[in-house]
């Protein structure tokens, strides 16, 4: 994974080549392209967020004549149906239980599948790759939920999210476990520890490097969740923000400066993450995606 | 399939010691039962389901009771023209996509690992739409290119270019989402075409160099052959997204005009929603086959040279 995160030039610097003119001008014009492709759209959130209802409709690229950014958070806090505070707190909780389970879970499966070679290994490899492939079959899901009393609960959301999340971790954390030295498990044994210390007192906190990336890119995946939570969880007291998203779309056409107020809020959490933990997200995201 | 476990950096080292007494020792150390979770989760709220699904598409369904029709939704699947179209845009959007993202990703991936003004900046911004919300992205590309204040028809129509409905006009409706989708994830592919080309020796460059091939001949004969495990990753993953898409159509175009953005995912839910359960299950039949008939022979084709891990 270190390989990825070094993000070290590809060619070397060439001092003294003619090309350094025009490295400047590729530069400069890379940086405004990506301005205007890459950053407008969400320049575009902001000022929307902070216009009038009126001024928001017009969905010009123009600064709003008077800032509204602070009654907008507080209008979209306030409204009282569309409960984007019980939203956030419902995609919490969802989050951190799925991806608590995922970590747990997952963690086992790819240290034993590393460490026993086994007849089954195949096998479970299969499957876990099904799992990323495979596109869940909807109905039959929300017949097993309904069979199991989990339709329409948060329990059974969690469930469904950390079952969808198992294959990516599996990848992720049987790789990891392949680089830390085997002589370090038959020391601890040694040591006397049984295979539950050997696991979580000694192997566990060895993967803390892959366990941030983990929580990261499953945090930001379950989230940003749209689809699963739509048909497993359907009920406006049990909404994501993604769904009060989705909900505030469909009714208030009028309300745009809301409805982008909204887009707005649900950008942080994951921008914040990735100012903080630019390494490791970028890190889970292309060894997940490299195991793809 | 296990074909698909190609890295596009180096795999990190196995330790393979033979199995001497010491280690089979060891086996009971690395209890079996440490699956059982995972298994139990993945039996119960996946396997189930999606083997479910193969009788339930053989019966017309209301969650309570099933009578078997045999293979009439897949008639019926096969038949309707809206149905069928939406069969038809999967492949069509899955398979412009993923190009897309190969080609945009491969040149951004070229540009980043130059020594280019900005680089930090530049990679920050292309990959952070990855990280937002699909629903969101949607919903700002949907004002973005709003047919008559949208931003892209403003500036189109102000140096005198066609001015089109981005989303309201069937022949292009499904385009759009598509290059929406290709902006959200081009900055993955990017990523993992950095990590492969960071990951060719230099040796290669600086001989190539000496030899004085140009820029052309350097990428035609060391960056890109030796960047084809990261093109075979970009090519998987941006098909399994593609293949699978639902949440970007959903927020953008819902599947319109008429039916002309729909594809399977988005049919999947519509007949869901209408109540008819086996015909939605149905739908998820024909995109797991589709799904799986398209990944095993790509995934094969892309890493029969690699070895397996």
């Amino acid at each position: 994974m270190s390989a990825v995160t070094a993000a070290r030039p590809a060619t070397p610097a060439r001092r003294r080549h003619p090309g350094t003119v025009r490295r400047w001008v590729i530069g400069v014009v890379a940086i405004v392209v990506s301005f205007v492709v890459f950053l407008v759209p969400f320049v575009f959130v902001l000022l929307q967020a902070a216009k009038s209802p009126a001024e928001a409709n017009q969905l010009g690229f123009t600064l709003p004549t008077d800032w509204q950014l602070w009654q907008n958070l507080r209008a979209v806090f306030q409204s009282g149906e569309s409960g984007i505070v019980r939203a956030f707190v419902n995609s919490a909780v969802l989050t951190v239980g799925s991806v608590l389970i995922m970590v747990v879970f997952s963690a086992m499966v790819g240290y034993v599948l590393q460490r026993r070679p086994g007849r089954w290994n195949g096998l479970i490899n299969f499957f876990v790759l099904a799992g990323l492939i495979v596109p869940p079959a909807i109905v039959p899901t929300i017949w097993v939920l309904q069979g199991l009393n989990l339709f329409k609960t948060m329990g059974g959301m969690i469930l469904i999210e950390a079952t969808f999340g198992l294959s990516f971790c599996i990848l992720l954390f049987r790789a990891f476990v392949a680089t830390i030295p085997k002589e370090l498990d038959e020391a601890a044994v040694l040591d006397g520890a049984g295979p539950i210390r050997l696991f979580f007192g000694v192997v566990l906190p060895l993967l803390k490097p892959v366990i941030i990336t983990v929580v990261l890119v499953q945090s930001v995946a379950v989230f940003n969740d749209f689809a699963n939570p739509l048909y497993f969880l359907p009920g406006s007291e049990n909404a994501t923000v993604q769904q009060t998203l989705y909900a505030f779309q469909s009714q208030s056409v009028s309300q745009l400066n809301l409805l982008f107020t909204d887009v707005l809020l649900i950008t942080i959490p994951p921008l914040v993450l990735y100012v903080f933990f630019q390494r490791q997200i970028v890190a889970g995201m292309t060894s997940g995606a490299v195991k793809g | 399939m296990t074909a698909t476990l190609t890295t596009a950096v180096a795999p990190p080292q196995t330790t393979k010691a033979g199995p001497g007494p010491a280690r089979s020792r060891m086996r009971s150390f690395y209890p079996a039962w440490f699956f059982i979770p995972a298994i139990a989760l993945y039996v119960v709220f996946f396997a189930v389901p999606t083997f479910a699904g193969f009788w339930f598409a053989l019966t017309r369904w209301t969650l309570f009771d099933q009578t078997f029709i045999g293979f009439d939704n897949f008639v019926r699947f096969f038949q309707d023209p809206q149905l069928v179209s939406g069969f038809v845009h999967t492949f069509e959007y899955g398979f412009v996509t993923s190009a897309a993202k190969v080609v945009l990703g491969l040149a951004l991936a070229l540009l980043l690992t130059s020594p280019v003004l900005g680089r930090g900046y530049l990679r920050a911004v292309v990959f952070f739409p990855v990280l937002v919300s699909t629903i969101g992205i949607g919903i700002t590309f949907k004002a973005l290119l709003d047919p008559f204040h949208g931003i892209v028809n403003g500036i189109l129509g102000s140096v005198g270019l066609p001015t089109p409905g981005w989303l309201t006009d069937p022949a292009l409706a499904l385009w759009s989402v598509a290059a929406v989708d290709v902006w959200k994830g081009v900055g993955i592919a990017t990523l993992i075409f950095i990590a492969g080309i960071v990951a060719i020796p230099q040796e290669y460059f600086e001989a190539a160099r000496v030899d004085g091939a140009s820029a052309w001949t350097i990428f035609r004969n060391i960056t890109l052959p030796l960047s084809r495990p990261a093109m075979g990753t970009v090519i998987i993953l941006s098909l399994i997204g593609g293949l699978r898409s639902f949440d970007l159509i959903w927020a953008m175009t819902g599947g319109g005009p008429g039916f002309t953005s729909d594809v399977i995912a988005s049919v999947i839910y519509k007949q869901y929603q209408a109540g008819f359960y086996g015909l939605s299950t149905a739908g998820n039949v024909v995109l797991f086959v589709v799904v799986t008939a398209i990944m095993v022979p790509v995934s094969w084709l892309l890493n029969r040279k690699e070895p397996e891990l």
